[in-house]
């Protein structure tokens, strides 16, 4: 009794806005039990490169297909329509969801890619053209070649073509195969590797021509791909060198003006990611608009901060130590204790979370399998911005000029009238605040909490060790070389055995050279 | 004329300072067992076994401690390694109880636990052997021997000193922390050696066993006393802290400093090996953690808060500052770190000779101190 006064209603909709529906069969048999028998009607559908099917078919993906009395219905809130035509239906009385498993609902996304294919709205096509990159199944081969024959746009025509290599490689036709293969041969990406992968041996492949085109591509991808990895490699020991760098640069000024070795200069790191930290919470509670460039505000905090705490040090600890150097150790590690601890009672034991500003998050795509990320990228810049601002100030001022007379001598620099007692100061103080904006930089990339600075003390004192004391080329060399070189090794050999290669290249390296890479010219008298 | 070795060792300590080991050696290996096995329990005069285990742990880090201080105190090099070579001591010896537990273990194969659990079916090569006493206690004196020795040669042949060495030999050990983290490095990981049975047959946790490893211990820490009194006073101990003074100057004069510090550096690694392998079967675990730097660096604060440059210095501070630990850990957790850090600062701005130059110089603002040189060193020991 219901159905002629739809069916009616339905064809009236239909000739107004003048579509040319689907086959109504065919979307009914979108509700059937078996998944199989659904997976075959999306394919049909999909076939039909129908923007209604395309509308069914999202509406499906939606769970907004039922089953009433029969027919297919589009159920939107209260509103129901017509699936075949989308013209507004009564709402049925007791309507029965179509069931999505995750099979159909992959093959819904794919589906839906390909029918986007035939959208007007390039943009659109371009991003179903991507997203039909990770997934195309071998029906959709016919669907390609006539998107491809219709497609202008040569950017997404070369999307398109690998798509439809990708589909052809299925075919029954060597020929078909072996241009799919030749058409994939070209591009470097670990996904179409493993897909290339299984038609180099015999067992899945008959034909030779194919078989031995499959081979060559598999290996010159393979090729590609290790170089991509290295490249992967050699930046992240990059972004690792510039850390290094940080804490580094400010260890070496100490080093270098006083003789000491302040233990505590990694948990001066751990200060300035929690100033970091702090400044996140206050812009989350006070300027909720502005959080992305808490950053901004956190670098100089940060730096404030961790000088203050370090001139603290300076002027209650390692001021009077002078002269015993390894007592100077043992004081200071009793600071990063206190330190620690210090930070567990404030900020609890747990780390704390900052997060990425948005504009750091995401990453630059070189490669399928090389992708810098912004956060990296933008370390790297910081702390070249960094190394300039301590050059400049070592170099060109007056209060550089007086670190370094001090530096080399420490006697004469007193006796021509240098306050070497307050060039200690500052000297701490700076070096403290590079290792401030280090723990900013850090807080980017790495967990937060108490013991971050620990693991820092080591690696930083190699990179003094190996670049030699009181020149900073010396310190962006060796940070910059032991960056690179220990992610390299990690790459090869796992990260512990590197660590342990690292260790004992420096001390070998101590052996040839005990001055460094860079060491001052000049007369010294133990 | 020379006279015997045995004779310049027995006269290396004046007759208090024999009377005092004396009296050590009386309490540790007649009046603690006394106590212990003969008085009842709810007795206040019963040592526990708690007790037992507590003094017998802090003895061995007291040998570290006098390891410690004869490189640092006499040789002037501050080692933050140590621990490297107290836990190569203790697995070393751990390699032996891991053997002797059998097939008692939770899996009941030969092999122990942690290599069943791995899936591994065979001994590694560097396993061979260790069901044997004597070739255990030997790889605990031999493989510190070895491992200070090839890296304090290459370390003073370039004549490494100072912050730089000290810095490598921390980073020695965090080296050996990571390398020995590790599953497959074949030393049961994270989790290390545990649940030991017996030793040599006996029962491990058996009151008798105990007792007769604290007084071995004790027995031990006595004998390295001795002999760092003689060797601190030999010609050998002179040209060490000639060289610690000095160097340049004794180099001037003919020696080599090189061959010097290897000997202290080596000898100091061997007895940290020993208490090691002491260590390990009185409280029953060895891991990983042992090698962490801040370990390492914690013996040297010992040293400091006792007195370093005296023998019994070190072995004052082991005791204060581990009965302070066990304290404090109890009651206060977390304000440990504050008191040790705190520990750290105050005893090397104020008390750069520790406890036994704080009391000296009580000593010394009395009229007339009727002691002389050496004997301020060998107090009572506790």
């Amino acid at each position: 009794m219901m159905m002629k006064p739809l069916l009616f209603l339905a064809l009236c909709a239909g000739c107004l806005s003048a579509q040319a529906a689907v086959d109504p069969a065919q979307v009914r048999r979108l509700a059937a039990e078996d998944s199989s028998d659904k997976v075959a009607a999306i394919h049909q559908l999909t076939q039909t490169a129908d923007p209604d099917a395309a509308r069914v078919l999202r509406a499906m993906a939606d769970d907004k297909l039922y089953l009433a009395g029969g027919k297919a219905v589009l159920i939107d809130g209260e509103q129901a329509f017509d699936a075949a035509t989308g013209a507004p239906a009564k709402m049925p009385d007791s309507p029965e969801a179509v069931t999505v498993n995750n099979r159909i609902r992959g093959e819904l996304a794919s589906a839906l890619a390909a029918l986007e294919l035939f959208d007007s709205d390039p943009a659109l096509r371009l991003a179903s053209a991507r997203k039909l990159q990770s997934n195309v199944n071998a029906g959709m081969a016919p669907l390609l070649a006539r998107a491809l024959e219709k497609e202008r746009d040569a950017e997404i025509r070369a999307l398109l073509t690998l798509a439809h290599a990708q589909a052809s490689l299925g075919s029954p036709d060597p020929l078909v195969r072996l241009e799919a293969v030749k058409a994939l041969s070209e591009t470097t990406s670990p996904t179409i590797r493993s897909l290339l992968q299984p038609l180099t041996l015999k067992a899945n492949e008959a034909d030779d021509r194919v078989r031995y085109k499959a081979i060559a591509a598999v290996k010159r991808m393979e090729q590609r791909l290790g170089f991509a990895e290295n490249l992967g490699r050699v930046f992240s020991g990059l972004s690792l060198g510039s850390i290094l760098l940080l804490a580094a640069l400010g260890l070496a000024i100490t080093y270098g003006v006083m003789g000491v070795i302040n233990m505590a200069h990694g948990e001066l790191l751990m200060v300035g990611a929690y100033s970091a930290y702090g400044m996140q919470s206050l812009f989350r509670a006070v300027a909720p608009d502005w959080i992305d460039w808490y950053l901004a505000a956190a670098v100089p905090v940060a730096f404030c901060v961790a000088a203050l705490v370090g001139v603290v040090m300076e002027r209650t600890v390692i001021r009077w130590l002078y002269g015993r150097t390894l007592e100077t150790l043992l004081a200071t590690w009793g600071l990063s204790l206190v330190l620690i601890q210090g930070a567990r009672v404030l900020f609890g034991a747990q780390n704390v979370e900052v997060s990425n500003p948005s504009w750091m998050s995401g990453g630059i795509e070189l490669l399928p399998n090389l992708v810098l990320p912004w956060n990296r990228i933008v370390i790297i810049g910081f702390a070249l911005f960094v190394l300039f601002l301590v050059w400049v100030l070592m170099n060109r001022t007056r209060l550089g000029m007086f670190v370094r007379a001090v530096t080399q001598n420490r006697p004469m620099a007193g006796c021509v009238g240098v306050p070497t007692a307050r060039i200690d100061t500052l000297a701490f103080a700076l070096g403290a605040g590079i290792a401030g904006l280090g723990g900013v930089a850090l807080s980017q990339i790495s967990n937060v909490g108490p013991d971050m600075g620990q693991g820092y003390i080591v690696d930083s004192f190699m990179v003094v060790v190996v670049g030699g004391v009181g020149q900073l080329a010396g310190a962006v060399w060796a940070a910059l070389g032991l960056g690179i070189f220990s992610k390299l090794l990690e790459g090869w050999a796992g990260a512990v055995i590197a660590k342990i290669t690292l260790l004992v290249a420096i001390i070998v390296f101590i052996q040839k050279r005990p001055q460094g890479i860079f060491a001052l010219k000049g007369r010294f008298v133990e | 004329m020379r006279k015997p070795l045995i004779i310049r060792i027995l006269t290396a300590l004046d007759r208090k300072s024999w009377l005092a080991l004396g009296i050590f050696l009386a309490l540790c290996l007649v009046v603690v067992p006394a106590l212990h096995l003969l008085v009842p329990a709810d007795s206040p005069f019963h040592v526990s076994t708690y007790a037992i285990t507590l003094i017998g742990k802090i003895m061995c880090y007291a040998l570290v401690a006098v390891a410690m201080d004869l490189i640092w105190g006499y040789g002037g090099i501050l080692s933050l390694g140590h621990g490297l070579f107290f836990a190569l001591g203790g697995y070393a010896f751990g390699m032996y109880l891991m053997r002797q537990i059998g097939r008692d273990g939770s899996y009941g194969a030969e092999l122990p636990d942690f290599m069943v659990f791995l899936d591994w079916k065979a001994l590694p090569w560097f396993w061979q052997g260790s069901d044997s006493f004597g070739w255990a206690a030997m790889l605990a004196l031999a493989l510190p021997a070895l491992v200070a020795f090839v890296f304090g040669y290459f370390a003073f042949r370039s004549r490494i000193k100072g912050v730089y060495f000290s810095i490598i030999t921390q980073a020695l050990t965090y080296a050996g922390m990571l390398l020995f983290f590790r599953n497959e490095t074949g030393f049961g990981g994270n989790n290390g050696f545990t649940d030991f049975k017996r030793i040599l047959g006996y029962s491990i946790t058996a009151p008798e066993t105990r007792l007769v490893l604290f007084g071995l211990t004790a027995l031990v820490l006595a004998a390295t006393l001795v002999l760092a009194r003689w060797l601190v006073g030999s010609r050998f101990g002179r040209v060490l802290a000639a060289i610690r003074d000095a160097e340049s100057r004794v180099m001037f004069i003919g020696y080599n400093p090189l061959w010097y510090k290897l000997t202290i550096w080596t000898l100091s690694a061997v007895l940290c090996g020993i208490a090691g392998a002491l260590y390990v079967p009185q409280v029953g675990i060895i891991n990983p953690s042992e090698m962490s730097p801040g370990n390492s660096i914690e013996i040297a604060i010992w040293v400091a808060v006792g007195g370093r440059g005296t023998l019994i210095g070190p072995v004052i501070g082991a005791f204060v500052v581990n009965l302070a630990k066990s304290w404090f850990t109890v009651s206060f957790p977390e304000y440990w770190l504050f008191f040790l850090g705190l520990l750290f600062i105050v005893v090397t701005l104020m008390l750069p000779q520790g406890l036994v130059g704080l009391w000296k110089k009580r000593m010394a603002a009395r009229p007339a101190p009727a002691a002389g040189p050496l004997q301020a060193e060998k107090g009572v020991a506790p």
